[in-house]
């Protein structure tokens, strides 16, 4: 009875914050984050510094703001285009079955053969390190999974009654699948795309780490942390600082993912 | 053979069974189960009989907990024994067999696999040993090839099939009670009594008592020596059958009998007329599941069935499973593609025709489902869910459309839930919902598929009068699929018997029920449990 709203609660709190963040981030932050200071270089946290500096004298906190305006947009876009194209198409896959189906799979089977980071450093390699590189690369790399995921759940749910119902009262087939099909797949496909948020995150800074992500100086969560993992005993808070913001953010979208499925689903009412 | 056993063999005192929250589920309900006699427990969804039987067996669920009374089986209280000793009674003194055949066995398993499980759990006994009388206790059901069914998977058969192997498997350990919770309510008329026969035949045998938990009192008139009525978790009557069935004391007793299906002869005969829609020498292929490299074979589900349907006449077509009623019954609404013959609606052949034409049928026809559970969008609510077909067809206004929706769900009795989701509706008010969605638009043509095989009697009698109540206000025309010939008898003018893809009798109900010409027919009418053929 109480987690419900705890888990809407606590979930908004965190976006809200880091949203937050990122909004100040984009008007002002309190030093440059990019500027370049070495006599204050590798400083623990103090009053000056709340969270540190980094190896080039950077104040942490600033880019902290900056990277979740990177980390952010990256996440967000990548995943809606993962989810959309796959939902899409594992809808058409799903429902229509033959021909077109038979190749959407041979598709996404085929991206499915690479390893996902694999394959976005590939497809980065085409576009060149640059944020809308990246956002189609991962983009291209995690929509099979959508599309196997939501075509799985087509099938089942395209042999209920109520979508040969829908058909008989004279929907076209357009309407069944988007009015019936659709919406009695969408728990999957939340659950997919808060966890897929959190691999996102973590395959861009793979990609950063790599060379191949945002480009420096523009600081990301994820850049940074590979930046820090050199100074890991000298400095943990270079680490820490980035990780804490990667693993709120993914507890908040986790929260409140499964609060907005709960929410929409109307046979939790009751419970 | 068990004789003169002064104590009963299972006897419940008192047991009262309450959810977690308090909320009592069994009120002090006390009952008797005589060694070797057929007991039936009998009640709607709800009363409590599937609960006072999973106790026996202490096999509830954990937020449902006997908190007083007892239950004696052979003189030791249930309820107290040890895991170790409940474990011992499970399986081989008391043994169980589910309602729904399609999945209480082991789909990964080989039927040998799992018949030999539950003898070595409880005998001393070499897997050689035990699939020789696993095999004997096959033989003993009546599948054909007992040798071969051992290595079988259970997809490999049919629910009739499977619901004999699940009373194997549970017979082979000789229990002393056997609890049959629904055994053939998702079977049709002639597989409900063939595994019914069979049952009754093997416990007599072994000597074992049956608890038959049932909603339909013909199975109930038919096989038990004594009855005892539950409602809403209260004990109402317990009797000999004949006391019980014939002179029943209580008025929820009387109910449950008047909800047995009936001949009532006031439907006034139709005049002849053309007919609004005919079949022509209708066939239906499947074309099974094949692989890359082979074509499966083709089936013939239907083949060549003529059959038309009057403006306002009722026609019932009745068979077993797999008959193909339920094919024709979509192939003369367009949903499956002929493989030969022609549909003709109003005098317009629809094998052939365009597009305008199609739509225009598609708009005039409707089709009641079998499942009220998963003909429903469990995301719509109820008023969404019958003003979805009012998108189609002539253009009606906000208000226009509310104030249909509203006298709709009125006229089956559902004002005021418009705003509930399925879920929380009950088996009989969805299929109330289903028809309101299939009448909303006047169409001309109605497929009701099963439309009361998944209800209780009780239920089922009420669906049946409101969907008779509603062809005669609203004059649709109707195609009553059906494998139970008494709730067909309740609103049919005309009866189509199918086997096997094909007619083999026709005519009025009157006609086919008092005189029925076909065997097939025949034993259709006599499988179908009444009072009359009390024991």
């Amino acid at each position: 009875m109480i987690r419900q709203p705890a888990n809407m609660l606590i979930g908004s709190a965190l976006l809200i914050f880091i949203g937050g963040m990122a909004l100040t981030a984009m008007v002002w932050t309190p030093y440059d984050p990019a500027a370049i200071k070495l006599i204050s270089r590798l400083k623990p946290p103090s009053a000056q510094f709340w969270l540190g500096t980094d190896e080039f004298g950077r104040d942490v906190v600033s880019r902290l703001m900056a990277g979740a305006v990177q980390s952010m947009t990256v996440a967000t876009l990548t995943v809606a285009f993962a989810i959309i194209v796959g939902t899409i198409a594992g809808l058409v896959a799903g429902y229509t079955r033959g021909t077109v189906d038979r190749i959407l799979m041979v598709f996404s089977d085929a991206l499915l053969a690479f390893p996902g980071t694999l394959l976005a450093l590939g497809l980065m390699v085409i576009s060149g390190p640059n944020k809308y590189g990246i956002i189609l690369a991962l983009g291209i790399a995690f929509t099979p999974s959508v599309l196997r995921v939501v075509r799985a759940s087509v099938l089942s749910a395209r042999e209920r009654e109520y979508i040969e119902a829908s058909r008989v009262i004279g929907n076209s087939e357009f309407a069944t699948m988007f009015h019936h099909v659709l919406p009695n797949c969408t728990a999957p496909i939340v659950v997919l795309a808060t966890s897929m948020f959190g691999w996102v995150v973590l395959a861009e800074s793979g990609l950063s780490f790599l060379g191949l992500g945002v480009p420096p100086p523009a600081p990301t969560w994820g850049n940074m942390l590979s930046a820090a993992r050199t100074y890991i005993e000298r400095a943990p808070w270079l680490g820490l600082a980035p990780g804490i913001c990667i693993s709120l953010t993914l507890l908040g979208i986790n929260l409140l993912g499964d609060a907005l499925r709960d929410r929409f689903d109307p046979r939790m009412e009751q419970k | 053979m068990t004789s003169g056993t002064s104590s009963p063999l299972l006897s419940i005192r008192d047991l009262r069974v309450t959810t977690s929250n308090g909320f009592p589920i069994l009120h002090d309900v006390s009952f008797d189960v005589e060694a070797g006699s057929i007991v039936a427990l009998v009640g709607e969804s709800g009363s409590g009989k599937t609960v006072a039987a999973r106790a026996s067996m202490r096999l509830l669920p954990k937020a449902i907990k006997p908190t007083s009374g007892e239950i004696l089986f052979q003189g030791r209280d249930v309820l107290t024994m040890s895991e170790a000793e409940i474990r011992k009674v499970r399986g081989a003194e008391i043994g169980m067999v589910f309602q729904e055949p399609m999945v209480s066995l082991n789909p990964a398993l080989t039927i040998g696999a799992q018949l030999v499980e539950g003898l070595r759990l409880h005998e001393k006994i070499g897997v050689e040993a035990a699939l020789e009388r696993a095999s004997e206790m096959l033989a003993r059901v009546k599948i054909p090839d007992p040798a071969a069914c051992l290595s079988a998977y259970p997809h490999q058969f049919s629910g009739g099939m499977r619901q004999r192997i699940m009373l194997a498997s549970v017979m082979l350990l000789r229990p002393k009670l056997l609890i049959a919770d629904e055994p053939t309510t998702a079977l049709d008329t002639l597989t409900q009594r063939e595994v019914m026969e069979i049952m009754v035949d093997l416990t007599r045998t072994f000597g074992t008592a049956v608890l038959l938990i049932t909603h339909n009192l013909g199975l109930v008139a038919q096989y038990a020596k004594k009855v005892i009525v539950l409602e809403r978790g209260k004990l109402i009557e317990t009797g000999s059958v004949e006391d019980v069935l014939h002179r029943p004391k209580e008025q929820y007793t009387r109910t449950l009998i008047d909800a047995l299906p009936k001949r009532d002869h006031d439907r006034k005969p139709l005049a002849a007329a053309a007919p609004l829609i005919e079949a022509r020498d209708v066939e239906v292929t499947f074309s099974g599941a094949g692989n890359m490299f082979s074509t499966a074979e083709k089936k013939l589900a239907v083949r060549g069935v003529s059959l038309g349907v009057q403006p306002g006449e009722v026609v019932a077509v009745v068979g077993g499973s797999g008959s193909g009623k339920t094919t024709l019954g979509r192939a003369m609404l367009g949903l499956l593609p002929l493989s030969g013959g022609d549909v003709l609606f109003r005098d317009r052949s629809m094998a052939s025709a365009d597009k305008v034409a199609a739509r225009d049928f598609r708009l005039q026809c409707q089709l009641v489902f079998q499942d009220p559970y998963s003909s429903l969008d469990p995301r719509q609510t109820i008023f969404d869910i019958v003003a979805e077909p009012l998108k189609h067809g002539p253009k009606l206004g906000r208000a226009e459309k509310t104030e249909r929706v509203k006298e709709m769900l009125n006229e089956v009795g559902l004002s005021g839930l418009s705003e509930r989701y399925p879920h929380a509706l009950s088996g009989g008010q969805r299929q109330r919902v289903a028809i309101a969605r299939a009448v909303i638009r006047n169409p001309a043509f109605v497929v009701a598929d099963e439309p009361v095989s998944a209800l209780d009697m009780t239920i089922q009698k009420q669906v049946l009068d409101l969907f008779r109540r509603l062809q005669e206000n609203h004059g649709f025309a109707c195609l009553f699929i059906s494998h139970d010939l008494g709730a067909v008898s309740r609103v049919a003018d005309r009866i189509v018997v199918m086997q096997q893809g094909l007619i083999v009798e026709q005519g009025s109900t009157g006609d086919v029920l008092d005189n029925p010409q076909h065997d097939y027919t025949r034993a259709l009418l006599e499988a179908t449990p009444t009072l009359g053929i009390a024991a």
